[in-house]
């Protein structure tokens, strides 16, 4: 099909290829929750079943990263809708701006997750072979806080108590952890891909208040990414703070 | 046709979408849907005939009580094959990836899909997906069953698994991808004064399809990547022994995978809707009725899914819950016969080749839907579970449904998509084989099922040797049933006589335009004047004036 400037030739009009367009990322972001759906059901069963060995990996995790990261996301949504308005209204200098920063504050989290994966990896949490829950309380690295360990010891002392099966749920949980945090992660990446394709196009001033269909598209889905994360936020870290 | 008058010789037209440009890049980068229909055309069938070629190994092998053909390993690589090739690869894409991908536009009189370059990615996404399945086949083949049951699949089995997992994982994309873009189109891009109530109610039955295609599929996609990074990285999710829970995959899996039937189902029911109509030169009867069935099966199909675990333990209640709600369907699926019979009644019926297909689907449709009643019952199914009663029940839906749906479709439109009309005589001759090889092939399995013959044994007791044979007798019959199109098909598209725009002659859009197509659909955008299928108020069809009504006082 021709292209006659933005208008691809199997449209009538701007609108109607507007519409076409947000409804089909809003359909296609509906296939997304069932997605990400099948992993959310897999958790609720899976900590239902084993809410102890989930509470003692959730506490594994590093709530002050965790939390840094879900900053720097919600950050992101808002220079997202910035760049939005900003291309409604014309103002092409602040488009580019603000999705430079969407995509520096969107590789600020990915960097946080790599620190974040690291650690698992050096503790021996990741499912499989070597996996054991007390690695860390047993082997402490000189830079860790000593007090930290014995508190991680005891917690985990009577987690064992109660679930002697600790170290096979436990990577039932990090399983989760890492395919639930690794398809975000990946969405995230996806999501890169489309802002650094953004921002080339926003260098040449190709969106104006009459077409910027392709910024408020990506913004959804960056939005999509985001909520995933405020789900995921909670149910990974926050589930057992409460002692 | 005897019933019309004689139309004078048709034109082929001079540029259409097949001679526009030439060259294999014009077929491998187009974005025009009706040559990615076509595309999708050769795949499909390449499928069909890998699915065929198992299917025939599984038939010649039960000829005998030990087995004929195979060790008992390979027949369970077979019959897994056969399931895998043709349901995923065969039945969930063939109505809507070719006929709703060909027509959809053509039909609510836009240029193309809303999204072109999409629709051309879902064939490669498809086109990868298969090379991994096929990849799966040669390397040492699959033998979980279609399903993929856990732990089987995940730790035990010691086939391809991985590679036929991840194939599958990718293919659904392609479904997904096909689903978005139909409901879009559908939603933006019909022509002027089409409105909803005036789609085609093939149009309709593509839009509940393409509900279940974007919320089903995903989940299934997740459940076997799930599956799939079990096997490979001995994750625990679905493993007992790991602590996790293999009936949460068979909830997973089936909760797209029953929906999946109506996948195949529910487009087949959108083509005969269109069939009927036409070779009864009737309105169709309680349009508004049948589009909503469309939907409702869509809603309630999603709600049904725990009536494949009868026996793998839930609790009563859960069971009768979905027992209940799977008895439901039914309603939605028997309003659609009804009002197809109903648009029968006092019809001016003639026997062309795709209302034989029809009336086909109609009595198959009938027969495997009231069977899948019996198997929602709680009770018979604790009988008949596992039994060859639920591969006949399924062969019923799908082979007798959705695939008779599928050739009558071919026929139906094929003068559209070449522009040519196939031998009539011997298509006809070609339907009534295949009815008739379906139902040698089918109907004995029933009774086997319900003798206690259990699906997936490659050996069984003499005493169901005869009804073993007939059914393999059956296959050969159908297999010749399915040949013949495939022969006179392709004839035709070189010999057949020229078609014209509207050979039948039927009210919808596409039989506007000429055949074959222009790349745009239509030299002018149409805009619609006229009620759906109203045939007594279209003078230009050339059907004449409408009969008077019979003089009985009875009606």
């Amino acid at each position: 099909m021709h292209r006659t400037g933005e208008l691809y030739g199997q449209f009538q009009t701007l609108e109607q290829q507007k519409e076409s367009a947000t409804l089909g990322m809003w359909v296609f972001l509906v296939t997304e929750v069932l997605f990400f759906g099948g992993l959310f059901m897999a958790y609720t069963i899976n900590r239902h079943a084993f809410s102890t060995a989930f509470g003692a990996g959730s506490n594994t995790l590093d709530i002050r990263l965790g939390g840094f990261n879900t900053v720097v996301l919600i950050m992101s949504s808002l220079t997202m809708a910035m760049a939005v308005w900003s291309a409604q209204v014309g103002k092409k200098k602040l488009v580019s701006l603000f999705l430079i920063a969407t995509l520096g504050l969107g590789t600020v989290f990915l960097g946080v997750k790599v620190i974040e994966y690291k650690q698992k990896f050096d503790h021996h949490l990741v499912p499989g072979h070597g996996f054991d829950m007390r690695y860390r309380t047993q082997n402490p690295a000189p830079t860790d806080d000593p007090r930290e360990i014995a508190t991680e010891k005891e917690e985990l002392d009577k987690a064992f108590a109660a679930d002697p099966y600790i170290n096979a749920h436990g990577q039932l949980y990090f399983s989760l952890y890492f395919g639930m945090t690794g398809l975000h992660a990946l969405h995230m990446i996806v999501g890169a891909g489309l802002l650094v394709w953004l921002i080339k196009g926003s260098f040449s001033g190709r969106f104006t208040p009459q077409y910027n269909t392709p910024v408020e598209i990506v913004g959804l889905y960056w939005h999509f990414v985001d909520i995933v994360w405020i789900y995921l936020f909670p149910l990974l870290y926050l589930i057992d703070r409460h002692r | 046709m005897s019933k019309t008058p004689p139309t004078p010789a048709h034109k082929f037209p001079r540029e259409h979408y097949l001679n526009a440009t030439y060259g294999i890049r014009s077929w491998l980068l187009t974005t025009d849907h009706k040559r990615i229909a076509l595309l999708y055309l050769a795949s499909v069938t390449f499928f069909f005939f890998i699915g065929g070629l198992f299917a025939t190994m599984i038939r010649i092998h039960l000829l005998t009580p030990g087995g004929a053909l195979v060790t008992p390993e390979t027949y369970n690589k077979l019959f897994t094959m056969h399931g895998v090739a043709m349901i995923f690869f065969f039945l969930i894409p063939s109505i809507p990836a070719v006929l709703g991908n060909f027509l959809i536009p053509l039909m609510i009189g836009a240029k193309d899909l809303a999204f072109p370059k999409i629709n051309l990615l879902s064939w490669y996404i498809y086109v990868i997906g298969g090379s991994f399945v096929l990849y799966s086949f040669s390397t040492g083949g699959l033998d979980t069953g279609w399903t993929f049951y856990t732990p089987l699949s995940s730790v035990y089995s010691n086939s391809a698994v991985t590679p036929a997992v991840i194939g599958i994982f990718i293919n659904g994309f392609s479904s997904i991808l096909t689903g978005l873009n139909f409901i879009v189109t559908i939603h933006t891009m019909r022509a002027p004064g089409m409105t909803w109530f005036r789609l085609p109610l093939f149009v309709w039955a593509h839009y509940a399809t393409s509900l279940v295609m974007i919320l089903g599929t995903p989940v299934v996609a997740i459940t076997l990547l799930l599956a799939g990074l079990e096997r490979m990285f001995h994750l625990g999710f679905f493993n007992p022994a790991m602590g996790g829970d293999p009936i949460l995959f068979q909830h997973l899996f089936w909760f797209y995978s029953h929906p999946a039937v109506y996948i195949m189902i529910l487009p087949s029911m959108g083509v005969i809707s269109e069939i009927i109509p036409t070779f009864a030169r009737k309105p169709i009867f309680g349009y508004s009725f049948i589009a909503g069935s469309s939907i409702a099966i869509a809603v309630i199909g999603f709600l049904v899914w725990a009536h494949h675990m009868f026996v793998t333990g839930e609790s009563t209640y859960a069971a009768l819950t979905f027992s209940f709600l799977s008895y439901l369907v039914a309603i939605p699926s028997a309003v659609k016969v009804f009002n197809w019979t109903s648009t029968l009644y006092k019809g001016s019926i003639s026997w062309d080749t795709p209302m034989i297909y029809a009336l086909g689907f109609i009595g198959l449709f009938l027969i495997g839907g009231l069977t899948g009643l019996f198997l929602a019952c709680l009770g018979l199914d604790i009988h008949i579970h596992d039994t060859y009663f639920v591969v006949a029940h399924f062969h019923y839906i799908m082979v007798g449904g959705a695939v008779m749906g599928y050739v009558g479709a071919l026929h139906f439109w094929w003068p559209k998509i070449t522009g040519r009309l196939y031998p009539e005589l011997l298509s006809r001759l070609a339907a009534v084989i295949l009815f008739v090889g379906f139902n040698l092939t089918f109907f004995p399995q029933f009774i086997l099922g319900y003798m206690g013959m259990p699906r997936r044994y490659h050996t069984y007791p003499p005493e169901f040797q005869v009804l073993n044979v007939l059914s393999t007798a059956g296959a050969s019959v159908l297999a010749l049933g399915y040949l013949l199109p495939m022969i006179y098909l392709v004839w035709s598209m070189r010999y057949g006589k020229v078609a014209g725009p509207n050979p039948w002659p039927a009210t919808g859009l596409e039989w506007k335009t000429d055949s074959p197509p222009p790349t745009e659909n239509f030299h002018v955008t149409p805009e619609v004047t006229w009620e759906p299928y109203d045939y007594k108020n279209r003078p230009d069809l050339g059907l004449g004036a409408p009969p008077l009504a019979p003089a009985h006082g009875d009606d």
